[in-house]
């Protein structure tokens, strides 16, 4: 069992490599230098230029600079971003609390009216509400989240004025050091009365615009598997026992219809980061989703080249440690492989 | 009323393509979506014909005219105008031939060569399944839009990169799933019957596999066309998509973002397009899986 | 949005009413993030503005002018021969404590001789530190400039020049010449942290840096001990909001009292904001449409002019600059000295341009148009702008494709001449004529020069030469507007136009101006 988990724990290490290679190698494919694109229309004198790449060790051969960052990140250290001489990893860190706080928001919207919408739906299968619910969910599912972002701010928070246009908290009425990293949690560790209250009303709308996907997945999923098991013949039985069908709805069916949906959940992931780099870019939000969008127009070498290795690389750990939790649970799946 | 169904076919036997319509049928949901994307594709290939104007020509004095059911609208530009007066209208039909296109485009790049690599994949074995898969689990890795964001950064942002980008980022969900379908087949007692009989690798896999894989497969690619759509108009949004003159709905939307208090219909009128066409092509898909998906049939 | 409030004020109770929040706070909606707190080493204006509440240079600009006014130095003398400047250094001017680090003296010469150093001296410790790119000190000359700059007493500082350069001063309350603490220096590099010097600025403005978070605030305390006197706001914030129409919508809700560059499309409905007043100032820029004089049919001027008759400017100012801006004629905008106003600009006329063409012997011409893929300040939205402009030429037969790059690339190819047409434009550093023309004469034209119309005209490239030696206004006025007649007749642009900056504050807000230099300060200002 143990070699088992280590065999698959070292086959991600080439991935990793692999990982860094490609990405090295597209990063400095694309046209465009650091240094020019941080000109205006000033420019920059071809001598000077040469200079800064020399001094950012730009003008060595590929090899060698990869063999540098290689050296690099072994040592724990991804670089240091070109634009703001940060290092990377203190920009990813003090950004990441930010896209981690929307997305488990997201991921909790979802899980909290997907799962409850689904159970209604399979257990009222056929009628009005299940046809109504689940037209809903495929809306959502089928939802352009840019475009369903820039409609809602139009109308919640532009007609309507119900929620802030874009930030975190309002910044005249509370202040305090971020601990965390996490809006929600800093306000509460700030003591300031209502502090939490304006950072969830700040936290609303993203959350729903992020969140309207994975609902909508939810939704669905729960339904269906809802519907298998509910045709089980335990199921039945419990039924059949003349347990009240609530009871058997909450006790028995909807536990075993949920482990595929948090499957579903787990694989969520990338998918759900790929919506934060829109919904981060709309609401303004201070995510490493956007940060990565703007690496990449500015030509940021080192944190795009690092935020994507993270990224990647917690994603990897992450289906690792899905895979090992099925082969504890499943042991079928160890011979599978 | 499924129960029935299969219990009718049964009795009597029909060609594989009517049993599959028979299922079809069944959902309303599907036919509906059948309906309405054919309609849509309809539109987009006769886009002359129905677009009121050209939709780059800039009727000047006209810019940002409202709806014609809205008060100050014009009744010669049915949906408005925008920033540089052109008709809304005729840029949604123009703009769902891209839609389309790039939808239809990305299906079938990524299903052909995900075939190929995954039934690579799964013949060949050993070094060359392992190889593939890791690069499948990197593609996979990154998230999906920062990866096609970084494509178009290298390879320059046009229509014809779109494509490529959005069809790299799903490959891996083809090639995973064709590998698992033909690992799957080829453990069946036939096919190992037909390898002892001497009968070729390649044969084997385009006779006896790949067509046992058509099934999940044509389902992937309904939810794959609409999948791509969704993508790149994202990649439009950002301002990476198809460029101009080209009317792509997702640059119609990145390029009226400003007018999102002053003009709000420049905005509503493409994002609306995507959300119908898409979700028509989810209702379809949704409809092929229940008709093709015996086991799901059943339930 | 008074509904929003209400339910937030409703939520929070009557306790916040008595919290330290009364202090007088002003939020500003700025752009993005700055690279980092130190204007020696970065070139945004975003970074200047971030950097500019907490530090001072020598001789500044007075709020909301050109004018160039005693900073840190109390007063300055310029030697006969143009060569050597005394400055007479402020005393008692204390730096900003924060809680990273108190200083423990007065500002006096050394961190004068420490902060030029650190640009100009290669083996000065903090000369590498940062990535050590002093780009504005490099490109207004000065390492080629100073002669040395040494103290004679704490108080006085002598910089020395090798060639006399009236422009100087001017060029010494750019951000650049920003004054940082030596002491502070001298403290992080004993600890090892000199790069703390750049993003936990210490500095002798009138407020002291708190905090910053990226992309999300700033924050900054006014001073009580800033030689300036203590500012009428306590709380200053910086509010990173990157979208125009958010930025309007959180004046709107009293979440920010100023902000940077509305969205055009929204100056309507703000101009009819009770609560919020719009100031504008005609902007010191120009954007130009360049017609690569090297490449066939542009080397014939009939075709340059055609093209200039072709291109429908009002309908572009009004839909691309929705107003914000005015039909430019010349290369500079009519609020710099020598402008010509005597020039007769080229009109709408389609049927003329048609027939230029034609006596040009110019038949069923396509062309490529570059436009830049980012917003300028001359330029709101290359795009829209080179998609009227390809409706336009198509009207007199020009087919025209348009062809974009990422903005560092595009740059390089239009120096490079790989373009037929492509837009550009120039935003002005210090109101001087030389500052707009200098780019763009013969040497400009070369290969990889600046002049992307790569047009070489012997005259009016003499006349640019002789102006830059002369000092006389006058004669120098006399020529440039001879240049400006050149330009014209010879048409190797397009002009299209100066945009207007537009800031939209608060009623509530005194004191504010706008500053045609495009930067955004708040010394003096105070809120109701």
């Amino acid at each position: 069992m143990f070699r088992f988990l280590l065999k698959r724990a070292a086959l991600t290490l080439p991935t990793f490599a692999a990982l860094m290679l490609i990405t090295f190698m597209m990063i400095r494919m694309v046209p465009g230098d650091p240094i020019e694109v941080r000109r205006g229309e000033r420019g920059i004198s071809p001598e000077r230029l040469a200079e800064l790449r020399h001094e950012m060790g730009l003008d060595q051969p590929w090899l060698k600079q990869f063999w540098d960052y290689v050296v690099q990140i072994l040592h724990g250290d991804f670089g240091t971003s070109i634009v703001s001489h940060e290092k990377v990893l203190t920009e990813f860190l003090t950004l990441f609390p930010a896209t981690l706080e929307l997305t488990l928001a997201a991921m909790i919207f979802a899980i909290v009216l997907g799962v409850p919408a689904g159970v209604f739906a399979a257990v009222r299968r056929g009628s009005f509400y299940d046809q109504a619910l689940m037209g809903a969910a495929l809306t959502g599912y089928s939802m352009p989240i840019f475009w369903w972002g820039l409609l809602l701010i139009m109308l919640v928070s532009g007609f309507w004025g119900l929620t802030p246009v874009s930030g975190r908290v309002d910044l005249i009425a509370f202040y305090y050091e971020p601990v965390t990293g996490f809006a929600l949690i800093d306000s509460l560790l700030s003591g300031q009365d209502g502090a939490f209250l304006d950072a969830l009303h700040h936290l609303a709308l993203p959350t729903i615009v992020l969140g309207t996907v994975p609902l909508a997945v939810v939704a669905r999923m729960t339904r269906s598997s809802m519907l298998e098991v509910l045709e089980e013949d335990y199921v039945r039985t419990a039924r059949a026992k003349g347990l009240s069908p609530y009871r058997v709805i909450g006790l028995h069916a909807l536990r075993n219809a949920l482990i595929p949906v948090v499957t579903t959940i787990g694989l969520q992931t990338t998918t759900l980061l790929s919506g934060a780099v829109l919904t981060e870019t709309i609401f303004s939000w201070p995510g490493v989703g956007k940060w990565l969008i703007e690496s990449i127009f500015r030509r940021d070498y080192p944190a795009l080249q690092g935020g994507i290795m993270l990224i990647a690389g917690m994603v990897i750990l992450f289906n690792l440690l899905i895979d090992m939790l099925y082969s504890l649970i499943n042991p079928r799946i160890r011979h599978g492989r | 009323m499924a129960v029935e169904t299969a219990i009718t076919e049964r009795a009597q036997p029909a060609g594989p393509l009517l049993s599959f319509w028979r299922a079809f049928r069944q959902n309303r949901g599907a036919v509906i979506g059948l309906i309405i994307v054919s309609i849509v594709i309809v539109v987009a290939i006769f886009a002359p014909f129905f677009a009121p104007h050209d939709p780059i020509e800039q009727f000047r004095g006209f810019a940002k005219l409202p709806p014609a059911f809205v008060s100050g609208g014009d009744i010669r530009f049915p949906l408005g105008t925008d920033a540089v007066g052109r008709d809304i209208l005729s840029r949604i039909i123009y703009g769902a031939r891209i839609s389309l296109f790039i939808g239809m485009a990305v299906m079938l790049v990524s299903a052909f060569i995900g075939v190929g690599l995954g039934l690579l994949a799964a013949a060949v074995g050993g070094i060359v399944d392992v190889i593939i898969i890791r690069i499948m689990d990197l593609i996979v890795a990154v998230p999906s839009l920062v990866l096609a964001i970084l494509i178009i950064a290298v390879i320059g942002p046009n229509l014809t990169n779109t494509i490529i980008a959005v069809t790299i980022v799903y490959l891996p969900r083809y090639v995973r799933l064709v590998r698992a379908s033909a690992l799957a087949e080829l453990s069946k007692d036939y096919v190992i019957a037909a390898k002892v009989a001497g009968v070729g690798k390649f044969r084997l896999m385009i006779v006896n596999v790949l067509p046992n894989c058509m099934a999940p497969l044509i389902v992937q690619g309904a939810l794959g066309v609409s999948d791509a759509i969704l993508e790149a108009a994202g990649l439009g949004f950002l301002g990476l998509g198809a460029q101009p003159p080209f009317a792509e709905w997702g640059v119609m939307l990145a390029d009226s973002r400003e007018f999102i208090l002053s003009a709000p219909w420049i905005v509503t009128f493409p994002g609306l397009a995507i959300l119908i066409t898409v979700l028509n092509i989810n209702l379809m898909g949704d409809g092929l899986r229940d008709a093709l998906d015996p086991r799901l049939r059943r339930s | 949005m008074k509904r929003s409030k209400l339910i937030v004020a409703a939520l929070l109770g009557a306790s916040l009413m008595a919290s330290p929040v009364m202090a007088k706070s002003l939020v500003y909606c700025s752009e993005g993030s700055p690279e980092n707190f130190n204007p020696q080493i970065n070139t945004t204006g975003t970074s200047f503005d971030a950097a500019r509440p907490i530090y001072n240079q020598l001789v500044e600009f007075a709020p909301g002018t050109v004018e160039v006014v005693p900073g840190l130095a109390e007063k300055w003398e310029v030697s006969p021969d143009g060569k050597t400047i005394t400055f007479n250094l402020r005393k008692g001017v204390k730096f900003g404590a924060t809680k990273y680090f108190t200083p423990t003296r007065d500002f006096n010469a050394d961190d004068v001789l420490f902060s030029f150093n650190r640009q100009w001296k290669a083996d000065h410790p903090y000369n590498k530190v940062s990535g050590g790119a002093y780009d504005y000190f490099n490109d207004m000359g000065m390492p080629d400039l100073l002669e040395s700059i040494e103290k004679t007493d704490d108080y006085t500082v002598v910089m020395k020049l090798k060639e006399p350069n009236s422009p100087i001063i001017a060029n010494l309350a750019m951000d650049f010449a920003t004054i940082l603490s030596a002491e502070y220096g001298d403290a992080m590099l004993a600890a090892g942290t000199p790069e703390k010097l750049d993003q936990e600025p210490v500095g002798t403005g009138a407020f002291s840096f708190v905090a910053y978070q990226k992309d999300a605030v700033i924050r900054f305390k006014a001073r009580e001990d800033y030689w300036g006197g203590k500012q009428p706001i306590d709380d200053l914030v910086f509010a990173i909001t990157p979208d125009a129409s958010a930025r309007y919508a959180k004046i709107k809700a009293n979440e920010c009292q100023v902000m940077i560059a509305p969205n055009p499309a929204d100056l309507e409905v703000i101009k009819a904001d009770p609560n919020v007043n719009l100031l504008e100032q005609a902007g010191l820029n120009i954007g130009y449409l360049a017609l690569n004089a090297q490449k066939a049919p542009f080397d014939n001027v009939k075709v340059r002019q055609a093209i200039n008759y072709a291109i429908d400017r009002d309908s572009i100012l009004k839909e691309v600059y929705q107003g914000a801006g005015q039909k430019a004629k010349n290369l500079i905008p009519p609020t710099i000295w020598s402008y010509n106003d005597a020039i007769t600009d080229y009109p709408f006329d389609p049927e003329k341009a048609k027939a230029l063409l034609a006596e040009a012997g110019v038949t069923s011409l396509s062309s490529d148009l570059w436009y830049m893929p980012v917003q300028r300040p001359y330029n709101p939205n290359g795009k829209r702008m080179a998609e009227m402009m390809q409706a336009d030429l198509a009207k007199v037969g020009i087919t025209v494709e348009l062809k974009s790059f990422e903005w560092g690339e595009y740059r390089k190819r239009l120096q490079a001449g790989e373009h037929q047409m492509g837009l550009l434009g120039w935003t002005g550093d210090n109101g001087d004529p030389d500052n707009f023309f200098f780019l763009l004469g013969c040497a400009g034209g070369t290969p990889a020069g600046q002049n992307i119309s790569k047009w070489c005209n012997k005259e009016f490239d003499d006349l640019l030469m002789s102006a830059r030696t002369l000092t006389d206004v006058k004669e120098r006025s006399a020529l440039y507007a001879k240049m400006q007649e050149i330009s014209k007749a010879e048409a190797p642009q397009v002009t299209i136009a100066h945009s207007t900056v537009f800031e939209p504050i608060r009623k509530e807000v005194e004191g504010y101006k706008v500053s045609p230099l495009g930067r955004h300060e708040f010394t003096g200002v105070s809120v109701k």
